[in-house]
């Protein structure tokens, strides 16, 4: 297995009575919520917290983009992948993702890529997501025609990384005359890429094509669907001929580790519940705006996660549903033991800060998870690899 | 009920699904983000004096989606088409939210089959400073409640529970008005500038309760359309046809038999 610690650095000093008055902390809640000395602390804390990870022996350490939102400060991670590349060593920096349809030139994302995998030397993993629902709202980007710019896009990046420029690109939403990106990638032909997702069917069949084979991270859902995506992944695999292997799926979850059980449990609780019913949340205009995704897609996310997303998830709630792994090193080993064996995946996405979640408990969290979780699992492996994914390193 | 059909027709490749009822000179009736729906007591009473048409537009309601459809202007074109092809001259045009802007949008292209306007609570333009209600923001309930300035009206359209199929077109014909309006929310920076160029009889229909579209909308497009008509109508908000359908009746027919304006 391999650890990545995964930061969304969230607007911890959220006033979490605001529910009273606004519908979501996503969009609609106004910015005079947000308070620029507190997050003046809050960057350099989570920056910190993320460098402890690269010390700690994580095999990688995360940021993603999010907008308008007290969920995640970080509307441009790259500033922060920058920062972090100049004061880590070890650890590869994720960007998991970028939001490619709700930008307007996605060549500059090509271009900033490619800037961050000379920079790091190749110790980078990027992300390519179609942004979550409410990034429609924030951005203006037209929903419908998300599917379009996330493949138009994608092919404009892959394509500016791997061609010899300048060449036309002749898109339906991007058309440039001359795409020539300077610098190329530092990895060749170009740094591996994720898909973190919540599973839709527009995503795994393209992601699992052989052209492709890229990770297929499930984000933050309930274990029967992160299970039934992992398999529906493989299967897509095998309808394309071939086996998927390992290292192509990644799990990304909550986790709390402390002395024992009962600890975990106390020093956890209003945090995750915080994230998921305070900083998660949103109502379903926010998350699935219209034309997002087809109507299948829509029903089906609709009976399978908006039934759990849409109460009130309690601490016991999201163990249930195995949305929250927090427990003492020896559950905590066991669980995801036992995860590696059903799901099949390889790469570990540990959000090990989440919500209210303080500096002193991240930060023992973090240390106890990889001195006592990690090194029990390092050498395990679900399957033999057989073959590596060309893009996946 | 007067006797009514529903066909599907092909044009520009599009199977379309269409009403018609009545007879008199021909009027093309254009939905707005709802849909068409089923046969309605507006419909009804148009039909008393016209030749009603109400199709479904391109990707909406029991019509194809077809490859081709991007934007207002493709269903601009579409429509030019649709009367093209089944040899409609002298067109009474109504058209409602989505579809005044259709309407606006057919027009600036040609009115030459068309023999007047009535636009009910179009969209298609933006007013500096007087914002629209998000009709993609809104739950589904608000979405319905903001439609109707007479909550009974709400109460029963929010009593009624869908079949699967009527739920999957509900889906299918708000999926297709983000596609076409998300961005710029509900207008086209263009229109405006050629809005001078509809020379046929226009009446502006408003309800004077409209939350999504608000009353200074209408009072621009009198301004920017040579010789329109604006008639806002009380207690009535964004579906005049539905809410105030004696209104919007006399309506239709001060802007046919020409003594409008």
């Amino acid at each position: 297995m391999k650890f990545f610690f995964f930061h969304l650095m969230p607007y911890g000093a959220l006033d979490l009575d605001y529910l009273d008055n606004h519908e979501s902390p996503w969009v609609t809640l106004p910015n005079n919520h947000y308070d620029p000395k507190k997050g003046f602390e809050l960057y350099h804390r989570y920056l910190d917290e993320l460098e402890l990870a690269d010390q700690l022996g994580f095999d990688g350490v995360c940021v993603n983009e999010h907008h308008q939102t007290a969920y995640g400060m970080m509307p441009a991670p790259n500033l922060l992948a920058g920062a972090l590349a100049r004061r880590t060593t070890n650890a590869k920096i994720c960007v998991l993702g970028r939001a490619l349809p709700i930008i307007n030139e996605p060549i500059t994302i090509a271009e900033e890529f490619a800037m961050l995998d000379n920079l790091l030397g190749g110790r980078f993993i990027v992300g390519f997501v179609r942004g979550i629902g409410c990034e429609y709202h924030a951005s203006g980007a037209n929903p419908g025609f998300s599917l379009e710019r996330f493949r138009e896009a994608h092919d404009l990046i892959i394509r500016a990384w791997t061609e010899t420029g300048p060449f036309e690109f002749e898109g339906k939403h991007f058309h440039l005359q001359y795409v020539n990106c300077w610098p190329r990638p530092y990895q060749d032909p170009h740094p591996p890429i994720w898909v973190p997702t919540q599973g839709s069917f527009e995503t795994v069949e393209w992601a699992a094509h052989p052209d492709r084979k890229y990770t297929y991270l499930l984000t933050f859902s309930p274990i029967k669907s992160v299970q039934s995506n992992m398999d529906n992944y493989r299967r897509v695999a095998e309808g394309y001929g071939y086996e998927s292997t390992p290292d192509q799926l990644g799990w990304a979850t909550p986790i709390y580790v402390a002395e024992t059980d009962e600890i975990a449990r106390k020093e956890a609780e209003e945090h995750i519940e915080n994230f998921f019913n305070k900083f998660l949340y949103s109502p379903m205009e926010y998350k699935m705006p219209p034309g997002y995704s087809s109507v299948a897609s829509y029903k089906k996310v609709m009976e399978q996660k908006m039934r759990v997303r849409m109460k009130y998830l309690s601490f016991n709630n999201l163990i249930d549903e195995g949305m929250f792994l927090c427990g003492s090193p020896a559950t905590v080993v066991e669980t995801l033991q036992k995860r590696e064996h059903d799901l099949g995946f390889q790469n570990l996405v540990a959000m090990l800060q989440f919500g209210t979640l303080p500096a002193e408990l991240t930060d023992k969290n973090l240390r106890m998870f990889a001195g006592e979780v990690m090194p029990k699992l390092q050498a395990s492996s679900p399957h033999v690899a057989r073959e590596t994914a060309p893009a996946a390193e | 009920m007067a006797d009514h059909t529903s066909e599907t027709i092909e044009i520009s490749g599009c199977k379309t699904a269409v009403l018609r009822g009545g007879s008199g000179p021909i009027m093309l009736f254009l939905h707005g983000a709802g849909g068409a729906g089923a046969w309605s007591p507006y419909m009804d009473a148009l039909a008393k004096r016209y030749n009603l048409i109400v199709p479904s537009h391109p990707g909406f309601g029991a019509s194809d989606t077809p490859e081709w459809l991007d934007n207002m202007s493709d269903l601009a074109f579409f429509y030019l088409d649709l009367m093209e092809q089944l040899e409609l001259n002298d067109v009474h045009v109504v058209g409602n939210s989505l579809g005044g802007w259709l309407a606006m949008e057919i027009a600036v292209r040609s009115t030459q089959r068309i023999k007047s306007l009535t636009l009910v609570s179009p969209a298609g333009i933006h007013v500096k400073g007087v914002p629209k209600g998000d009709i993609f923001l809104w739950d589904p309930e608000t979405r319905v409640r903001n439609t109707f300035v007479n909550q009974k009206m709400a109460d029963a359209r929010l009593a009624v529970v869908p079949t699967e199929e009527e739920a999957d077109i509900t889906l299918k014909n708000h999926f297709i008005t983000a596609k076409l309006a998300w961005q710029p929310r509900f207008y086209n920076p263009d229109l405006r500038k050629w809005l001078h160029r509809i020379d046929v009889p226009t009446m502006i229909l408003w309800g004077e309760g409209d939350k999504i579209i608000p009353v200074p909308y209408g009072e621009a497009l009198k301004e920017l359309i040579p010789g329109s008509e604006l008639r806002v109508i009380a207690d009535c908000g964004h579906l005049p046809h539905q809410e105030k359908t004696d209104e919007f009746i006399a309506g239709v027919n001060a802007i046919t038999e020409g003594v409008a304006a």
